[in-house]
């Protein structure tokens, strides 16, 4: 298949290009001609790689989760550790690199959105460390699910914007940094934490998430003597996804696969899975539960791509425990690469996920983020259908600190539901 | 409804020797009956088109007032179809200056481009305004509505340089929407300073299109100034909060409108004109 995406109009196929107001263009023509420039330069790549392995810590370990595997019976687990990360996920990689272009650009303002609080934390870091001011938008009701990042943030002298604007989820938060650029676009730079929106942005955090799969690439071969049969991560916008799977587009042999926030289920309707697939299930799964609810295409946040919406063509309120996955609009090269079957999506549960991150913990002594605990579920659920020579590989994007409040409160929930 | 009924109205307004008023109001706000009532008041207060608000769930070129218009006229149940339903009872009420769709990309391909523009068509608009369309992608858009003698609207903002300006006027149909400020519709205490250079830019690469200024503009005084470098003047948030919360919404916005005209009295000439 031709990788060669996305073209110069940042189309992947049908998905991508640059759907803004007017207002912003031109700052979008000055991104591609900056980010043109440093892509390729010497320098600033050597400043990045320099952070990279100094301060965030990279690279990140390649561990094999021999007890899971074992207590599974099927294929052997190994884990990208991404958690271990400074700020503890991989929205670092990406943060750092744009910083450091908007630094480069001039840009003494930088702005970003977050749902979980990685990015925001992420964010707030890199401009502690490189000396820029830091606006993040979040919606109130992530605030309130992902308590302890705000605070975090607030440490690191970032201001926090509360967004009480429609869902008041991490889709809103992008609305108001979006607005917040329009009226500020002269000295701001907007930080998108994921590989999604207007072009340059899925490409700009493509390539600086894309050292996860080339380090996993080089440590399964050295620790282990082979590539992975599978790769899983979970799949928000998807830029932990993206960023392991790229490298490994060529190797046909390897099946890739996103799993999506499933809520309570598609068939329940409350989800976030944007291809509308079930853990399992071969076909989209169309109940009169999720009726008029589908991914189709459309334009969302200045990119073309599959999105959640009603027949009417308004955007669909999303369910997720996971904070970071409750979005209706993928990144729109994973669109791309469903449409060209490159990728296998499927979705897990709230209930899935929490049962992966207690499995993870009791077994394995990490506790990973709520949404890289999607991807441990689909693992769990393959691995015993799978021989013990088969080799699984997750990105473990995030460690699950800043969800104990949500894992506290669940366990809250079930006591009570069996008491 | 055409092309030619946007040109005249401009050329009218040109020949009085004042701005075109063109106030926005979102369909189905605060209900769909009143929103109606309203758009006849305007046409009643002289307002010479109307960009009618086609409801979308994240509305990303808005400020809080239209979000949150188009958050209740959303929540009151307003879809495309009712939005259509609507304009044709404000055709059928007598209204006949021009009427504008304004509304994001995404429910317009959702029901399908070209279906879109034939539906607007039939239901008596005369063009589109799709704020989230940049001209780089309004290929498919554009020819939709040439088919139909609609106006596909273009916009130039201050950020815009010299080649983006020639390149809105080249694909410009109707009327240029010059965007005033930087920033999200909202009222605005007063017009910004550097706005006559910016609009002389637009000016003097426009030809013949008339440039529409928006965003920002809440006074009749904002109106005079705008009259005095540009075609037309669009005042949309500071008319919603004005009128959408008053008892009486579609008297507030008479009373709003009349007062951007510099004008107190009831059934003036042009009113009437634009009733009939």
């Amino acid at each position: 298949m031709n990788h060669n995406v996305p073209d110069l109009h940042g189309k992947f196929g049908q998905y991508g290009g640059r759907y803004v107001p007017e207002t912003l263009m031109p700052a979008f023509e000055e991104l591609d001609d900056a980010y043109a420039e440093f892509r390729n330069d010497a320098a600033f790549r050597a400043e990045y790689e320099h952070l990279l392995k100094t301060y965030v810590g990279r690279p990140s370990p390649l561990t094999h989760a021999r007890r899971l595997s074992e207590h599974l019976g099927g294929a052997q687990i190994y884990l990208k550790r991404e958690d271990l990360l400074h700020t503890g996920a991989h929205k670092i990689n990406n943060a750092l690199g744009q910083a450091l272009l908007a630094k480069r650009m001039g840009k003494t303002r930088i702005i970003a959105e977050t749902g979980a609080g990685q990015h925001g934390v992420a964010t707030a870091t890199a401009c502690a460390l490189l000396g820029l001011d830091c606006i993040v938008y979040m919606g109130t009701v992530d605030m309130a699910r992902q308590q302890p990042n705000v605070f975090r943030m607030q440490l690191l002298g970032a201001e926090v914007r509360g967004v009480e604007s429609g869902t008041k989820t991490l889709k809103d938060a992008v609305n108001e940094a979006m607005r917040d650029w329009l009226t500020n676009v002269g000295h701001t730079y907007y930080i998108i934490g994921s590989a999604l929106g207007p072009h340059p942005y899925p490409l700009m955090c493509r390539d600086f998430q894309r050292i996860i799969g080339i380090e996993a690439r080089e440590q399964m071969l050295a620790q282990v003597g082979r590539l992975p049969d599978e790769i899983i991560a979970c799949v928000g916008g998807g830029s932990n996804a993206i960023g392991i799977f790229h490298p490994f587009l060529d190797d046909e042999q390897i099946r890739l696969t996103g799993v999506e926030a499933g809520g309570d289920s598609v068939a329940s309707g409350r989800h976030a899975a944007r291809f509308m697939l079930d853990a399992g299930s071969d076909a989209p799964v169309h109940t009169t539960a999720n009726a008029g609810t589908d991914g189709r295409v459309g334009v969302f946040q200045g990119m073309r791509t599959v999105v959640l919406q009603n027949e009417d063509g308004q955007i669909a309120e999303t369910h997720s425990i996971s904070a970071g996955l409750d979005y209706a609009g993928i990144g729109p090269e994973h669109a791309w690469l469903h449409d060209a079957g490159r990728v296998r999506y499927t979705s897990a549960t709230d209930k899935a996920a929490l049962a992966a991150f207690h499995a993870l913990a009791r077994y394995e002594g990490i506790l990973p983020a709520l949404e890289s605990s999607h991807a441990v579920a689909e693992a769990i659920r393959l691995a015993p259908t799978l021989d013990k020579s088969d080799a699984l590989l997750i990105n473990l994007s995030g460690r699950g600190d800043k969800d104990l409040n949500t894992i506290m409160q669940n366990n809250d929930a079930d006591e009570a539901a069996r008491a | 409804m055409s092309l030619a009924s946007i040109a005249a109205t401009f050329a009218r307004a040109r020949a009085e020797g004042r701005p075109a008023l063109m106030p926005y109001w979102s369909l189905g706000f605060p209900d769909a009956d009143t929103s109606v009532r309203v758009i006849e008041a305007l046409a009643r207060a002289g307002a010479d088109m109307v960009e009618l608000g086609v409801p979308f769930s994240d509305p990303l070129a808005d400020g809080p007032v239209i979000q949150r218009a188009n958050q209740i006229a959303l929540d009151r149940g307003i879809t495309v179809e009712k939005c259509l339903d609507l304009t044709r009872r404000i055709r059928a009420a007598g209204v006949t200056m021009p009427l504008m769709a304004m509304g994001y990309l995404n429910p317009i391909m959702a029901y399908g481009e070209e279906r879109y523009v034939a539906a607007w068509h039939d239901a008596g608009a005369d063009g589109l305004i799709v704020p989230d369309l940049p001209p780089e992608e309004s290929d498919v858009l554009a020819q939709a509505c040439a088919a139909h003698d609609m106006a596909l609207i273009q916009f130039t903002a201050p950020t815009s340089t010299d080649r983006r300006i020639r390149q809105a006027v080249e694909r410009a149909t109707g009327f240029i929407y010059a965007v005033s400020v930087a920033g999200t519709t909202g009222a605005r205490g007063a017009l910004p300073l550097d706005l006559a250079a910016y609009i002389g830019r637009v000016k003097a690469r426009a030809g013949n299109t008339p440039v529409a200024v928006g965003f920002g503009i809440s006074t009749a005084e904002h109106v005079h100034q705008v009259g005095e470098i540009a075609d037309g003047a669009i005042v949309g948030a500071a008319l919603i909060r004005a009128a959408g919360d008053a008892a009486d919404p579609a008297q507030a916005a008479f009373e709003f409108v009349k007062g951007l005209r510099g004008e107190r009295g009831i059934g003036d000439r042009n009113g009437e004109e634009n009733r009939k």
